[in-house]
């Protein structure tokens, strides 16, 4: 259970987190999302314990697991020297420390790597890592921060594998992530922009509280397509993987438009279908920097 | 003649072969990803190109230069922005630019003229004066593409260049690269997001330092071996964990998608999937990822 009570953090004259108020129940799997600078890693940072509000309280319930955005393991210490310690520090004793340290090396596939230093693991390897030394206690509250990010797809599947097993479990878990993919995957999502909550739900209510009706173009040669879209009446326009979506007001309109645009400028062999609108769509373009 | 001609390409330390037998090639003007799962070699193969690190083994021509003999020569045409590329986070954006415009011998009207049009190309416009230790993730990693274009370079070299960067940022970038590759430079990109991968003109799949995979992103999906259906159930995690357990013959992977779990299936569709009402959906580019990881590691194995 994470209960944020009206937090604020000012920095000097900056507003970081202003009036934030969250009430996430056991077992939830939030999801923290929003432009750089929203505000995120200074509110998971409150919720870890390492930084205190200017004003607001933040009530955790269980022990905190924390793994922050940036390395902080010891880059000249070996991938099991890390482990050792940060069990150590976390109050592991015994054979336990060993047998949950090879445990985690083993489903993060740093087993291999256990010998090591740190410092010269690639970024997804030190992601993996530093996730590994969060969970060595198995916490009861767990906050990530950007766990995804320079991880490979599969190492990435894993990551949340794991964060999906211990959500069954009933633990607590927040989890701030860029990709809309991942946020698809927890079962309550906040949006935060300029360091207040503008959004918050499960991605099913957020994606159906969208008020544009989303059409997808494909065509033989997507940079072309760039352009014309370019000169279509739409709200929003962006590139998804290897289609374009396109949000309007009224389908039928809009797909004359489309037609005659692409007919002008010669464009054979698209597809325009209409899809529902994913959270991709829909927070693509609250991204203002 | 191709910016990237290589055969052979090696790279040992002790009994280690972080890179192994590679060979590359990429015509002029493509976008080309690089793809591969962490620690496979991607980053060394990048230096080794870039002249930056010497190759144990391997030959061959990047933009018709011997790499190997000429590296720097070849530095004068190539850029390259690594994954934490140097900017000086106490100067501002412009003196970072100027910087990197000096380095490349630029100097007085030539050198503020360039400049300009970095800014202009970067998107930088109303940052000029910001203090590049207090930019967004996204400012800061098109400032480094400013510096790393400074010197036009025909070939541009990145490594995970939007990684930590929020989604518009991504796009804003991407569009950058579509600019420059429109323009004709080559661009060889390495990028853990697949909806970037899909950006590409071609991608090599790197795995334990050898390339394993090469094609188009339509022809590498044409190439996934099986059948993905997603199946509907209030909670696909719980679902992932009993389908597991079952083991059912055919299925040879499952993961959560969104509300949906995806069951990678060879051959027919086994009986025990229908009540999950399965639906045949198209393979996306992480799903030959992780086939392409999946499989080799099994071929490592046996």
């Amino acid at each position: 259970m994470i209960r944020i009570e009206n937090v604020t953090k000012r920095f000097g004259a900056r507003e970081a987190v202003r009036g934030v108020s969250l009430h996430l129940p056991r077992g939830t799997l939030c999801g923290l999302v929003g432009p750089d600078g929203a505000g995120k890693t200074t509110l998971l940072r409150m919720v870890a314990g390492v930084l205190a509000p200017t004003a607001g309280s933040i009530t955790v319930g269980g022990a905190r697991g924390y793994m922050p955005q940036r390395f902080s393991l010891y880059e000249d210490c070996t991938v099991e020297e890390n482990m050792t310690l940060f069990g150590t520090l976390q109050g592991l004793r015994g054979k336990d420390l060993p047998q949950r340290s090879q445990e985690l090396l083993r489903r993060y596939d740093l087993l291999p790597f256990r010998d090591r230093l740190a410092g010269r693991l690639s970024g997804g390897m030190k992601q993996k890592l530093a996730l590994s030394a969060a969970l060595l206690s198995e916490p009861e509250v767990l906050i990530l921060d950007e766990p995804g990010t320079g991880v490979d797809p599969l190492s990435r599947r894993e990551i949340w594998r794991a964060l999906h097993g211990m959500h069954r479990e009933g633990r607590t878990i927040v989890v701030a992530t860029p990709s809309m993919d991942e946020a698809q995957l927890c079962s309550f999502l906040v949006f935060l922009s300029r360091g207040r909550v503008r959004e918050r739900g499960t991605p099913g209510e957020i994606c159906a509280a969208y008020p544009w009706t989303v059409l997808r173009v494909v065509g033989p040669e997507r940079r072309d397509l760039r352009e014309v879209l370019a000169a279509c009446p739409c709200e929003e326009c962006h590139a998804f993987g290897a289609a374009w979506h396109l949000a309007v007001r009224d389908e039928e309109s809009a797909r004359r438009a489309l037609e005659e645009a692409l007919a002008r400028f010669g464009i054979e062999g698209y597809e325009i279908s209409r899809v529902p609108p994913s959270l991709e769509d829909v927070f693509v373009f609250r991204e203002e920097e | 003649m191709n910016a990237v001609d290589v055969r052979g390409l090696t790279k040992r330390y002790g009994n280690f072969s972080a890179v192994e037998d590679l060979s590359l090639g990429v015509p002029r003007g493509q976008v080309y990803g690089f793809l591969g799962p962490n620690g496979s070699g991607k980053s060394t193969t990048i230096r080794m190109l870039c002249g930056l690190l010497a190759p144990s083994g391997g030959e061959g021509t990047v933009l018709g230069v011997d790499f190997r003999k000429n590296p720097k020569e070849l530095r004068q045409r190539i850029g390259y922005m690594s994954q934490k590329f140097s900017l000086y986070a106490d100067l501002t954006v412009l003196e970072n630019l100027r910087f990197y415009a000096g380095l490349y011998g630029l100097g007085g009207g030539a050198l503020r003229r360039r400049v300009d049009t970095m800014v202009a190309l970067a998107d930088l416009e109303g940052q000029e004066k910001s203090l590049t230790g207090t930019l967004s993730a996204g400012v800061r990693q098109r400032l480094a593409l400013g510096c790393a274009l400074m010197h036009h370079p025909e070939l541009l070299f990145l490594d995970e260049p939007t990684s930590g960067v929020d989604l518009r940022s991504r796009r804003r970038f991407w569009d950058l690269i579509y600019d420059l590759a429109a323009e004709g430079t080559t661009v060889l990109v390495t990028t853990h997001f697949m909806d970037e991968a899909e950006h590409c003109d071609h991608i090599g799949f790197i795995f334990r330092g050898r390339l394993v995979a090469t094609d188009t992103p339509e022809g590498l999906k044409k190439r996934f071996p099986g059948t993905i259906y997603a199946l509907e159930t209030p909670s696909p995690p719980a679902l992932l964990e009993n389908l597991e357990e079952e083991k059912i013959p055919g299925v040879r992977d499952l993961y959560v998608f969104g509300p949906r779990l995806h069951a990678v299936v060879e051959g027919a569709l086994p009986e025990a999937l229908g009540r999950w009402s399965p639906r045949e959906i198209p393979p996306s580019l992480e799903d030959v990822f992780v086939a392409l990881v999946q499989d080799n590691e099994r071929k490592g194995e046996r």
